[in-house]
């Protein structure tokens, strides 16, 4: 590869849009070309001084709940809009009856599957962003953080801080999961939160990763504690943060 | 039977607009916020582009809504831009910091260190505001929405050609800027 080329191909490497042999090709030319290694340094110093340095805003809780409203989603809200429009007084009673008893098996379907449980982590998930409501307990120090859960909660969850494996501890808070209190972890990763839900198991089950509504979740049992990380992280990096839990 | 249709299939609109909207919404944000450099009208901005989002849920193909939010979000942000006049877009980047160092310091008990995060972080956003917004745009989808050059080209509706030269463009001109900040 000669600098001419090389000059065009260090920002695609970086953003890692370059193909296979291109990129052997470019760590070849710049193991032997100082001034295009150079150049390939100030790439990545400049591209980690944005991702790491830069303000992410992110969205105000009115404008959350602001945005929520506009579609409802409640069986409630789409009978009460069928009751609006008399011409439809008959077809609507009838409907709503028919939809009422298709709610109830749906709701008593979605009680027995195991995606009930899954739903509700995504909804404290995002309740817990919504509220602005992240942490009872605010610290990185897992000394912090440990011992403030003694006392709240039968069992002492694991809270270790990855920020050397890009994933801070920010906090920890009491939650309610399954009809059951449990710890929640925060972490931090780039702009994405995540939340680690830990649980005493009430039956033994292995790992299993998801996507619901967006947001990917990955459960696993770990010295007897069920554990439940929800993010709108990509799974491969959530599941980094699976992996990072598992070896303490 | 007409009528329980009817629901049902808001119903289901609902849902879909909670799976393809909502978990984006800090990115849409985030994108009106640097793209319009004023809170309230990255809020009105991105309100809009969900309403419209909402009307035209079926033009989203596949399950990922991110791109075809942010393309929303952009294409609002612009009309928007042409109907106000430029000097209603004054930058109050200061209140937005204060909010973010207030939830930070809860977090992060060190001052000293808050306060170097604090003043290199303004330092960046000062750099990045001051790329025109052809520019900003690009190096936010690239950096801070971690968007692939395909994903990039899309929102932008730009070829992937012009994507790699408008960011080979705009990390220059950061560079340079971030270097005269230094001096």
């Amino acid at each position: 590869m000669q600098c001419a080329e090389s000059k065009q191909a260090v920002g695609p490497y970086h953003d890692g849009e370059l193909d296979v042999a291109s990129a052997d090709a470019l760590r070849q030319h710049l193991s032997e070309c100082t001034s295009c290694a150079m150049l390939s340094d100030q790439h990545a110093r400049l591209r980690s001084t944005v991702r790491d340095g830069a303000t992410y805003f992110t969205a105000p809780h009115e404008l959350r709940l602001r945005v929520t409203q506009l579609a409802p989603k409640s069986a409630w809200s789409w009978l009460r809009g069928r009751m609006q429009l008399p011409s439809w007084a008959f077809a609507g009673a009838l409907a709503a009856a028919v939809a009422l008893s298709v709610a109830a098996t749906l709701s008593l379907i979605q009680l027995q599957s195991p995606d009930a449980l899954a739903r509700e982590v995504v909804a404290n998930h995002v309740r817990s962003l919504m509220v602005a409501h992240l942490a009872d307990v605010a610290s990185s120090d897992q000394h912090t953080v440990k011992p403030w859960f003694a006392g709240k909660l039968d069992f002492s969850p694991p809270a270790h801080d990855f920020s050397g494996d890009g994933f801070a501890l920010v906090g920890g808070r009491l939650d309610y999961l399954d009809g059951k209190a449990v710890a929640a972890l925060v972490y931090q990763r780039r702009q994405h939160r995540i939340n680690v839900f830990v649980a005493p198991p009430a039956n033994p089950s292995g790992e299993r990763a998801l996507t619901m509504n967006g947001y990917n979740i990955i459960a696993w049992t770990q010295d007897g504690m069920r554990m439940w990380a929800v993010s709108d992280l990509n799974a491969q990096e959530l599941d980094q943060l699976r992996r990072l839990l598992q070896a303490k | 039977m007409l009528g329980f249709i009817d629901m049902q299939e808001s119903h289901t609109r609902a849902l879909r607009f909670a799976r393809l909207v909502e978990p984006h919404l800090d990115a849409a944000y985030n994108l009106a916020r640097w793209l319009a450099r004023d809170a309230h009208q990255a809020q009105d901005v991105v309100q809009e582009a969900c309403v419209r989002a909402l009307r035209f849920l079926d033009t989203c193909k596949g399950d990922d809504g991110r791109a075809w939010l942010l393309t929303i979000v952009r294409n609002t942000f612009y009309s928007a831009w042409r109907r106000r006049p430029p000097e209603e877009l004054t930058p109050d980047i200061d209140a937005d910091h204060a909010l973010w160092s207030e939830s930070q310091e809860a977090w992060n008990l060190d001052p000293a260190l808050l306060f170097l995060r604090k003043t290199e972080r303004e330092r960046i956003d000062r750099a990045l505001l001051r790329l025109p917004v052809e520019f900003r745009e690009v190096v936010i989808l690239r950096e801070l929405e971690d968007l692939s050059y395909r994903e990039i080209a899309e929102v932008l509706s730009v070829p992937t050609g012009t994507v790699m030269s408008r960011l080979s463009r705009a990390r220059g001109l950061l560079a340079r800027y971030l270097k005269s900040e230094d001096e």
